[in-house]
């Protein structure tokens, strides 16, 4: 049988064409932040006009340091209380471990909104303003299942033998937990810190329920401009090529942490 | 035999059960102070959950455990002066080998004139090289424990242990992981670092080879029970029961009767013996087979058939059939098989142990509304006349006694007796009674004594030809009329108004 010559290109490329077609609408925004028009598609020579605009608007610079500081408080608390909470089903025994095995990826599975909504509840019922606190809360809520799940492979792999060979050698539990189990996890660790903070980052549906209003983070502050009757703003696409970017950068970081973290035991 | 002052750790009476089912039962042992004791015995004996409490990673249940005389059955690990060497090494894998031996003692806290101060670097440092020297393993302070063979980590487990100077160095299958021949170097410098450290070393194997090479003393453990406490050479001449003796090394073992003083016969013939039993009693005889002379027929005590030869190097093993028994021979010797054979076993080769069970006995056995008898939850026909002698059933299922008195036993208390032949074992696990795992299996010459052991953690032992796994699962059946009856209580209780 012969195959044409268009089978032989999907072949041969398919997995280019995939990759072209979920990052086109991205790349179209970046390459339209470069250039001034109100209207994407149409190009009146290169400018950086946009990203001027972008550092010039006290919302959005507001609103950026807003996400960032939620992302990456929430994002620390998670690691703390997840960490612990991975080690400690781990060690726990085998029937509430799959239990609360089975309980922690409830919230993964269940639909955001649910979550934001009982958040919202409960603080409503106790009568607690929308704070800062309480978006904290919530997204503590939402990014510790995260890190409990990437902390849990690095349990799994490590000899549960260790603990009680720390124990035996005169560590007190706190000492084999921080000079034991600590190292071997840390990867998973790192990796549960970053997955928090971009889960924060780009979260709207949570943050929008459990802040207080005159509270913006980027997310609210886009949805809040876009749902608005008339254009996008054309600052907007300055300001997804800079999140882009940075969700790139904080890969990167990751990759050639969790690469070095492998590395390190052969080579020292 | 016990002096105090020598003794460095006794457990008393300790037991730990996790919900129902007993790890360890009752378990009482001293050491003394330098000796190298071997807790033997199969998977799931108790012997590392015995390890694991002197350690202080698990809590007994009852009992006490003491060091030096004081009281430590509460006193976390990190508080005992033991350390152990894990089966699968337990290393610290990002520290490196001089760190995972410093381990404990960068933790450790010395009394320098009357103040309590941590061990210098340097003090370190020549504590590692030195427990490093001992494994024979100077130069890999700096090396990865990735790195390294799983003989070497083992060694780098060891030095890890030893260097904080333990009074006891605890051992659970520390060669386990290792090939036979890695093996059998490590156990002969186990024997020498003992030797040489003059600690008491606690070591768990189920390996009875190890076990004779490594120990002074040896304890065998079955179903979380001490079955003997003994030497090497006691526990393999003088086994305290038939467990004993088929777990430790080859034996033919036979059901015998004592017939006169120091007289016993099995195998269809009366031997003299050396151990003294009471005259009738039923006993299991064990006949190593290094202590069975071959010799031409007519000229022994008693003749029999070749009928199978295999090579194991320094000698070969030899079956003879006498009648419908089997006799393991070991002889030097490269001679014909089928054809006739004469044994003589002198008296020094016998030995003789009690029975340890002459009949399945079940103390909270009840009887139901149908007139079976329920033992672990498996209800079993039997004849309920037995309960009040001369008595007779009615039609409706009531017991008459002789003087007319009406009896209903639904939910009586009883105690049930059963034979080890009047079982019956079966593939068919449906077919019988009751069913069970197969979870002991003797061999006694002519035939089998297997252990079933029910879901509900009863055992049933009974006598069998056929053979059988351990593991198996097989099905139980009991004629009614070979089930004994005694009521507990007064037969009054049960009578009708």
């Amino acid at each position: 049988m012969k195959t044409s010559a268009f089978m032989d290109f999907v072949r041969k490329f398919y997995v280019y064409i995939v990759l072209f077609i979920m990052y086109a609408p991205i790349l179209l925004l970046i390459v339209f932040s470069f250039t001034d028009t109100k209207l994407v598609g149409s190009w009146n020579g290169f400018s950086l006009r946009l990203y001027l605009s972008l550092a010039r608007n006290r919302e959005i610079v507001t609103a950026a340091i807003n996400t960032f500081v939620v992302a990456f408080s929430s994002a620390a608390v998670s690691t703390v209380l997840g960490t612990l909470g991975a080690i400690g089903i781990f060690y726990s025994g085998r029937r509430s471990k799959a239990v609360m095995e089975g309980i922690g990826q409830i919230p993964i599975m269940n639909a955001e909104i649910v979550t934001a909504l009982s958040l919202t509840i409960l603080f409503v019922f106790f009568g607690i303003r929308f704070n800062f606190l309480t978006l904290l809360v919530g997204h503590v809520v939402l990014t510790i299942p995260f890190v409990v799940l990437s902390v849990r492979p690095k349990l799994v792999q490590m000899d549960p033998n260790i603990y009680e060979a720390a124990l035996d050698l005169g560590a007190t539990p706190n000492k084999a937990l921080m000079r034991v189990i600590m190292p071997e996890v840390l990867p998973g660790v790192f990796s549960g810190f970053i997955l928090s903070v971009t889960l924060s980052l780009d979260d709207y549906i949570i943050t929008a329920f459990t802040r207080d209003t005159a509270y913006q983070t980027l997310s609210t502050y886009v949805y809040g401009v876009t749902s608005k009757k008339g254009a996008l703003p054309p600052s907007l696409r300055a300001l997804t090529t800079v999140i882009t970017l940075l969700a790139l950068v904080v890969l990167l970081i990751a990759n050639r942490r969790g690469k070095s973290a492998a590395k390190k035991p052969r080579h020292k | 035999m016990k002096d105090n002052k020598n003794i460095i750790i006794e457990l008393k009476n300790v037991s730990k059960h996790y919900d129902q089912t007993y790890a360890v039962e009752n378990f009482d042992l001293y050491v003394k102070k330098g000796e190298f004791i071997t807790f033997l015995g199969p998977s799931g004996c108790g012997k590392t959950t015995t390890l694991r409490m002197i350690a202080g990673f698990e809590m007994p249940t009852s009992g006490e455990i003491l060091l030096n005389g004081e009281d430590i059955t509460g006193l976390p690990p990190y508080q005992r002066p033991v350390n152990t060497v894990f089966q699968r090494y337990a290393l610290f894998p990002h520290l490196d080998v001089y760190d995972n031996i410093a381990f404990g003692l960068k933790l450790k806290r010395i009394n320098d004139g009357g103040k309590m101060r941590k061990l210098t670097t340097k003090e370190i440092s020549e504590k590692v090289r030195s427990a490093l020297k001992i494994v024979d393993l100077e130069e890999y302070e700096d090396r990865d424990i990735a790195t390294l063979s799983g003989g070497q980590q083992q060694r780098i487990a060891i030095a890890r242990a030893i260097v904080n100077e333990p009074e006891i160095l605890l051992l659970d299958e520390p060669l386990g992981a290792l090939d036979l021949k890695m093996r059998k170097e490590m156990q002969l410098e186990l024997k020498e670092m003992h030797k040489k450290l003059g600690i008491t070393f606690i070591y768990v194997t189920h390996d009875q080879e190890e076990a004779l090479t490594l120990s002074d003393t040896i304890v065998v453990m079955k179903d979380g029970m001490i079955q003997q406490i003994g030497s090497p050479e006691g526990i393999y001449n003088e086994p305290a029961n038939a467990f004993v003796a088929d777990f430790i090394g080859k034996s033919n073992i036979y059901s015998g009767t004592v017939i006169d003083r120091l007289k016993v016969r099995f195998l269809g013939h009366v031997f003299d013996a050396l151990d003294d039993f009471e005259i009738n009693e039923k006993v299991d005889v064990v006949v190593r087979p290094e202590d069975v002379k071959l010799v031409p027929p007519g000229e022994g005590m008693l003749d029999g058939r070749l009928i199978d030869k295999i090579f194991k190097g320094i000698h070969y093993e030899y079956t003879l059939m006498v009648g419908r028994s089997e006799v393991i021979i070991q002889d030097t010797r490269n001679l014909d098989v089928n054809c006739e054979a004469g044994i003589i076993i002198e008296p020094d080769g016998i030995h003789i142990m009690k029975k340890e069970l002459t009949a399945n006995i079940y103390d909270d056995a009840y009887i139901d509304k149908n007139n079976n008898v329920v033992i672990s939850d498996f209800a079993f026909p039997c004849d309920v006349t037995k309960l009040v002698p001369g008595s007779a059933l009615d039609g409706e299922g009531y017991v008459i006694g002789p003087d007319g008195t009406v009896y209903d036993f639904t939910d009586a208390d009883v105690k049930a007796t059963v034979g080890l032949t009047d079982i019956e074992i079966m593939d068919n696990i449906d077919e019988g009674g009751a069913w069970g795992n197969v979870v002991g299996i003797i061999y006694k010459g002519d035939h089998y004594m297997l252990t079933v052991r029910t879901p509900q953690d009863e055992d049933f032992t009974l006598d069998t030809e056929y053979t059988y796994d351990a593991g198996d699962r097989v099905g139980l059946k009991i004629a009614p009329e070979s089930i004994g009856l005694a009521l507990k209580g007064e037969a009054k209780k049960y009578a009708k108004k």
